[in-house]
């Protein structure tokens, strides 16, 4: 018995997602439980099981298409079943409706007219142009070569003159026709990933809505590079710890101490929340996401370690499961590894702060009168400020100062 | 100004210019005792006598052929059709006879005739009883069409034609005869060949008349509600056309559309678009949009009927297909 495998929904708001890869294509068997597609959804690409064992029949998405949550995907079962077409939900509902016999009226016709320019250029030399563009051209001595079309079909028309007039299109003056396909660096147009959409909504929202300020504070790090180096000769290759390991132990015992910058604004509420999850900023290929280490502060440093790296693992080759990006109260952004001095990060809504850290460099310090060189790392700390203030971020930070620099404390 | 129907519109002007001119009389079938099958004439039996109003046989030929013959003699005969679609019956006394003879006499006799037919569809009287096949006549030089969308325009324009010396034919709507309108109270004439603009705009031009500019005025107020001025030109008279309110709208405007009841093919709206490009070539902005009826036999059906006439959602959905 053929069973239809849908698009499935992986996460509360998603309403589709798009068909990455088929990893068993047509034709070939898959057993239940194996992986059948790879699907990107707004936040990450996951691998979907099948749900079924036999031959895929038919796929009926192709890569790179966009699917709506529940729409058939796919179809298993026995070699040589006659299957039908699964219908789609919304069949064509005007042509079948009221006229039985009738041919096609040409108002239909024209509605489905598409609206828009195919894209390249036309051919050779053909310009579309309504004859009042043409003639408005003709008399301001516009080159239509030079405008882009937004009537029907990429038409220039009247509107478009006018715009390349008023100066809002780039214009070039007629002098002699000029060849259209001359060998110059040309304009690359990508069109934005479903992450980097993503992305770019969630900043939008947190500089339209989060009042932000930042502490920033210069950490001494002498201590904790010493640290590292004699635990990680303890280690095996693989296992060794980062320093942002020790910083999420760091930051997640801090916000023990000040709950108020673990938590989430609730409409007239502040929730604090009862579990300390640090997200951890990992970039990725197009936009970057935040994998959640949840209660990092009742874990040894090595467990830390292993859980983050397998997490970063995951997010780089496209493996990740929601619950490493689900969940995170409070993130850590760590540009360390670029010999960055400092930055600010946005916070993640609904988090009340994020922690920006630089790289530990070794700089001029005064000690004792003297200058000698040291280790220093700057962190900022962007705060919500209808949650807290500058006065408890800044204890914050000095909290947080202070389990770096005695990072035995780490371990207790 | 007093607010009348067009049925009473039509037979006000009938009755003023009869009883200004004896010469004037009407022929058709049910005209007299029973009143107009559309009650347009109810009374004048009692009030002119059998001798002006005058019941035919149902012999459409012998009706027109009847009038063309009292109009060269020197009288002014108001001929009715029943319905347009019997004037195939007549087709040669119509387009033949009336619009050539003081042509082909080199003018000894003049045809001063009126036909006034009804025409068009939405009542479900099937298929060759609802046609508007106002273009096959107004193909013809000689013969003066006039069709009116309103009752002011109606009263004028059946005195123009009565007093015209030229045949006329006088198209009405079947559906259109409890459209009420303003109409002046001191005698009044609406000359042949002038059209009208109906409501200003300045966004799309759209050109109709008769059943199309009741049509296209509620077109214009849904446009008009999502901030589209549609300028609403009415021809009135669809011989000899007159362009110029059209020509000068669309110069402004650069976009037209053509609201018509009868078929797009070989239509009103192909003669106006194709004026449009001819005299206005250079203020086209977009390609000129037809609406019309679809191209098939009028259904009985009630909800098929409806679905084959043009109709205001058509209407609208033309002015922004040339608006794109």
């Amino acid at each position: 018995m053929a069973e239809t495998i849908i698009m499935p929904k992986l996460g509360f708001d998603m309403a589709e997602g798009t068909l990455v890869r088929w990893v068993r294509a047509e034709g070939e068997q898959v057993q239940k439980g194996e992986v059948l597609a790879e699907i990107e959804t707004d936040k990450a690409t996951v691998e979907v099981e099948s749900s079924a064992s036999g031959t895929v029949l038919r796929t009926l998405a192709d890569q790179g298409d966009v699917v709506p949550v529940s729409t058939p995907i796919a179809i298993i079962g026995e070699p040589g079943e006659q299957v039908d077409e699964p219908t789609a939900p919304a069949a064509a509902g005007e042509e079948g409706a009221a006229q039985p016999a009738t041919p096609p009226a040409e108002a239909r016709e024209a509605a489905s007219r598409p609206a828009r320019a195919e894209g390249g250029a036309p051919e050779a030399g053909f310009i579309k142009a309504s004859p009042l563009a043409r003639r408005i051209a003709r008399e301001r001595q516009v080159d239509l070569g030079a405008v882009e079309g937004t009537g029907p079909g990429g038409r220039i028309v009247r509107r478009d003159i006018e715009a390349a007039l008023s100066g809002e299109r780039e214009l070039k003056p007629t002098a002699a026709p000029k060849p259209r396909l001359e060998a110059q660096p040309s304009d690359e147009r990508l069109p934005l990933t479903r992450l980097r959409q993503a992305i770019g909504r969630r900043m939008v929202e947190a500089k339209q809505q989060v009042p932000h300020f930042y502490v920033t504070r210069e950490v001494r790090m002498g201590a904790l590079m010493e640290m590292r180096a004699r635990a990680n000769a303890a280690l095996p290759e693989g296992e060794k710890l980062s320093v942002n390991d020790f910083l999420v132990k760091a930051v997640a015992l801090a916000l023990r101490e000040f709950p108020n910058l673990n938590a989430s604004l609730d409409g007239e509420q502040v929730l604090r929340h009862g579990s300390v999850n640090v997200g951890n900023a990992v970039a990725v290929e197009g936009g970057l996401l935040t994998v959640v280490c949840r209660d990092a502060d009742r874990k040894p440093l090595r467990q830390i370690s292993r859980e983050v790296r397998a997490m970063a693992e995951r997010v780089r080759s496209g493996k990740v499961r929601p619950e490493d990006i689900e969940g995170s109260t409070f993130s850590i952004s760590n540009l360390g590894m670029f010999e960055v001095e400092d930055f600010i990060a946005i916070i993640n809504p609904p988090e009340a702060a994020i922690l920006a850290v630089g790289s530990a460099l070794e700089v001029p310090v005064v000690e004792d009168g003297e200058v000698r060189p040291g280790w220093r790392m700057k962190a900022t700390i962007s705060v919500d400020h209808r949650i807290s203030d500058g006065a408890e971020a800044a204890r914050f930070m000095q909290s947080l100062a202070g389990y770096l620099e005695e990072p035995v404390r780490l371990m207790l | 100004m007093s607010r009348i129907t067009m049925r009473e519109a039509i037979s006000q002007a009938l009755m003023e210019e009869m009883d200004r001119d004896p010469s004037v009389f009407i022929l058709g079938e049910e005209v007299g005792v029973w009143g107009g099958t559309y009650a347009v004439t109810k009374g004048f039996y009692d009030r002119y006598g059998a001798d002006r109003v005058k019941d035919t046989p149902i012999a459409e030929n012998a009706i027109i052929g009847a009038a063309i013959g009292a109009a060269m003699v020197g009288q002014r005969p108001v001929a009715e059709l029943m319905t347009i679609n019997f004037a195939f019956s007549a087709m040669d006394y119509i387009v033949n006879q009336a619009p050539k003879l003081r042509y082909m006499f080199g003018g000894q006799f003049s045809v001063p005739m009126v036909i006034r037919a009804v025409g068009g569809g939405g009542r479900q009287l099937g298929a060759t009883h609802s046609q508007t096949p106002d273009a096959i006549f107004a193909h013809f030089p000689g013969l003066k069409v006039v069709s009116p969308g309103t009752p002011e325009d109606a009263k004028g324009l059946l005195k123009s034609a009565i007093r015209s010396d030229d045949p006329v034919l006088f198209i009405e709507h079947a559906t259109m005869y409890q459209v009420r309108g303003e109409v002046p109270e001191q005698e009044y004439l609406v000359p042949i060949g002038v059209s009208k603009v109906q409501r200003p705009g300045r966004d799309v031009t759209v050109v109709t008349y008769c059943k199309g500019l009741e049509l296209s005025m509620k077109a214009a107020d849904e446009l008009a509600a999502q901030g589209i001025e549609a300028e609403v030109v009415d021809l009135r008279t669809l011989r000899p056309l007159d362009m110029g309110p059209v020509l000068e709208s669309f110069r402004k405007t650069n976009r037209a559309v053509v609201v018509e009841e009868g078929w797009k093919s070989y239509g009103v709206g192909s003669e106006v678009a194709s004026r449009i490009y001819e005299e206005a070539f250079d203020y086209v902005d977009a390609p000129v949009r037809r609406v019309a009826q679809k191209e098939v036999p009028l259904p009985y059906n009630r909800s098929l009927e409806q679905a084959a006439l043009p109709q205001v959602p058509d209407i609208v959905a033309a002015v922004k297909e040339v608006l794109a």
